[in-house]
């Protein structure tokens, strides 16, 4: 970004008069640009925030002697509330937030690349208009309305289609779960798209491309890596998104074999036990490191997209 | 050269294979853009039909009865409410004020890079680790309890992103010149602000606002366990039933509890409750899109 720096006074070369501004306005002024870089720096903080009171509750559990992390990462026993042998593995919640999330990117990456590229290339500016405006309330339907449409339409749809026995499954979350990052890649996509050069657009249509042939051999090799960041960045909304899978995936923790399965996600597995676990247990700090692996989680997708973008902005 | 000199732009088999792979290609990306549309149609059309018998305005000023199985959603509709106004009273400014910051005053440097990057995270970060974050911070840490503060100090957090974000978007689109006009007649950095940049991006932050508005109301996860609760008995029609300490009941989280927690609910309650929400939040938004288009005609650069 361009910083915006006002000119130096130029009293003292000029030897101009100007009328005294009142010490309070001065002051006052002073005060305000502090308060003002104080919240620029706010984000940082409440960043900071959110992992150091995240990673308090959950650290005395690593220190403790009843806790193992590899067992936390690599084993899909979940007994919490066991009496005799407690076991918190969450490798099968781990399986269960990649199929649904991979399950929603199946199908919601080709339809919101798709899109993006009609309203980017093919659309009229009218058609465009409404079809963003379609695109905004679709990304503004709270997430608890879409996990009531998975429990109550689409589980009803799948028992009814695909003869499971139950409608809350991988398939349920993954339908929810693409609807819900369809708006978010489209609208990357297209602004990826937009940063094009029209200059190639030219160029290739004074050849005598057709523009199905100037996206497939010029716009998509161009806008490859703003693309990828749509891509990501709707990965990382599906992997963090709670309430729709929690009402949507059904709540069996084991390793899904087919996408007729239910499963439990990370997220949804805080949201349904987090009531329950009495403060400072143990399950409730491991609840808490399940936090702290999904911050780093989406923490790591984030920073990549943005990486990326930042890449093919300065390209 | 041939005889003909339009023969070098006659149709040959060639060009028209590419015009054929053209309209395929035009027809299937359409469709996939037009089968958003479908979704967004389908799912307000059949909530609004099953919510049918239960839909009208007695429905949101009416508190729920028998244990909620029937009834109206009232303390839910003003928990929100209360929830949304606190919260975007904590966020609006400091959120607006960091816009400013980032736009204004920042130099293209390792901070200002790393604002960017933590903005882009916390609007990343997961609800429910949000969730987490308030149930730490506020609700233990600074003992504000489980509290409508706690709840919408978390949800101001986890929309600040919302405001920064078409807050900067309107004050980038503000031309230099205008800054440049007035700093030439010895205005400081912040009169300028004040006086012509904040002026003319008003749009855009009021849409941010309204935004944030919509995203906070539909939220669920972070308010789950830092003070919505699952019922609070409030009169009919009660205006002010919170105080700030108390726990508060919320459409949204009302939503969630009816249709997953309660038996026995009347069968279109819950979708009426969706529709309320489903309804309020789409208001809002279109509030938001109906003010930017309305605000940008008017523009004259």
């Amino acid at each position: 970004m361009n910083s915006i720096t006002p000119p130096e006074p130029a009293e003292r070369s000029l030897n101009v008069r100007r009328s005294v501004r009142p010490a309070w306005a001065v002051v006052g002024e002073r005060a305000l640009e502090s308060l003002i870089h104080l919240c620029g720096v706010s984000a940082i903080i409440f960043v900071i925030g959110i992992f150091f009171f995240v990673f308090k509750e959950a650290f005395p559990v690593l220190l403790g002697g009843k806790f193992s992390l590899s067992q936390f990462l690599f084993s899909d026993q979940w007994y919490p509330t066991s009496e005799v042998n407690k076991r918190y593995g969450v490798l099968a919640m781990i399986a269960g937030t990649f199929s649904v999330t991979g399950l929603a990117m199946l199908i919601a990456v080709p339809f919101g690349l798709g899109a993006a590229i009609f309203l980017s290339e093919f659309c009229g500016s009218k058609a465009k208009e409404t079809l963003k405006i379609v695109i905004e309330l679709l990304a503004a339907i709270p997430s608890v309305v879409w996990g009531f449409v998975g429990l109550t339409v689409m589980s009803r749809l799948i028992t009814k289609y695909t003869g499971a026995p139950v409608g809350v499954n991988v398939l349920n979350g993954g339908i929810i779960l693409a609807l819900m990052s369809v708006p978010i890649i489209v609208s990357i996509g297209e602004d990826a798209l937009k940063a094009v050069p029209d200059a190639y657009r030219e160029a290739a249509l004074a050849l005598g491309a057709t523009r199905w042939q100037l996206i497939c051999r010029v716009l998509l090799p161009a806008a490859k890596t703003g693309l990828l960041a749509a891509v990501l960045l709707g990965v990382a909304r599906a992997v963090g998104e709670t309430m729709a899978v929690l009402m949507a995936t059904g709540h069996a923790v084991h390793i899904p074999h087919s996408i007729l399965d239910s499963v439990r996600t990370l997220t949804a597995n805080i949201a349904a036990e987090l009531g329950e676990a009495p403060a400072n247990s143990v399950h409730y700090r491991v609840l808490f490191l399940t936090g702290v692996l999904l911050f780093l989680m989406t923490f790591i997708v984030n920073l990549t997209a943005d990486l990326i973008v930042r890449g093919t902005r300065r390209r | 050269m041939s005889d003909h000199p339009n023969q070098l732009f006659a149709e040959t088999s060639f060009v028209r294979r590419k015009q054929r792979q053209e309209g395929v290609a035009k027809w299937v990306l359409g469709s996939m853009a037009g089968l958003m549309i479908i979704p967004l149609v389908l799912i307000v059309g059949y909530l609004i039909a099953r919510a049918w018998p239960s839909l009208s305005l007695s429905f949101i000023t009416q508190v729920p009865i028998r244990g909620m199985r029937e009834g109206g959603v009232w303390p839910a509709f003003v928990g929100t409410i209360y929830l949304v106004f606190l919260s975007l009273a904590v966020a609006a400014p400091i959120g607006i004020l960091a816009a400013v910051y980032l736009n204004e005053y920042a130099r293209d440097n390792w901070l200002n890079r790393l604002i960017n990057l933590a903005v882009i995270n916390l609007a990343g970060v997961p609800s429910i680790v949000h969730a987490l974050f308030g149930l730490g911070a506020f609700v233990y840490a600074a003992k504000f309890g489980y509290s409508i503060i706690s709840a919408s100090l978390t949800l101001a957090i986890m929309t600040l992103p919302v405001i920064i974000a078409s807050t900067r978007e309107a004050l980038a689109s503000v031309p230099r010149n205008f800054r440049e006009a007035c700093w030439n007649v010895g205005a400081t950095r912040w009169q300028t602000i004040q006086a012509v940049v904040l002026p003319n991006a008003i749009s855009g932050i009021l849409t941010g606002v309204i935004l944030q508005v919509s995203r906070a109301a539909g939220e669920t996860a972070p308010i789950m366990f830092t003070g919505a609760v699952f019922f609070k008995a409030v009169q009919r029609g009660d205006l002010f039933p919170y105080a700030l300490h108390d726990q508060c009941m919320a459409l949204s989280m009302h939503l969630y509890v009816l249709s997953t927690q309660v038996p026995d609910v009347k069968e279109s309650i819950p979708f009426a409750t969706a529709v309320v929400l489903l309804g309020s939040v789409l208001l809002v938004n279109a509030t938001a899109i109906t003010v930017r288009v309305y605000l940008r005609s008017r523009k004259k650069w």
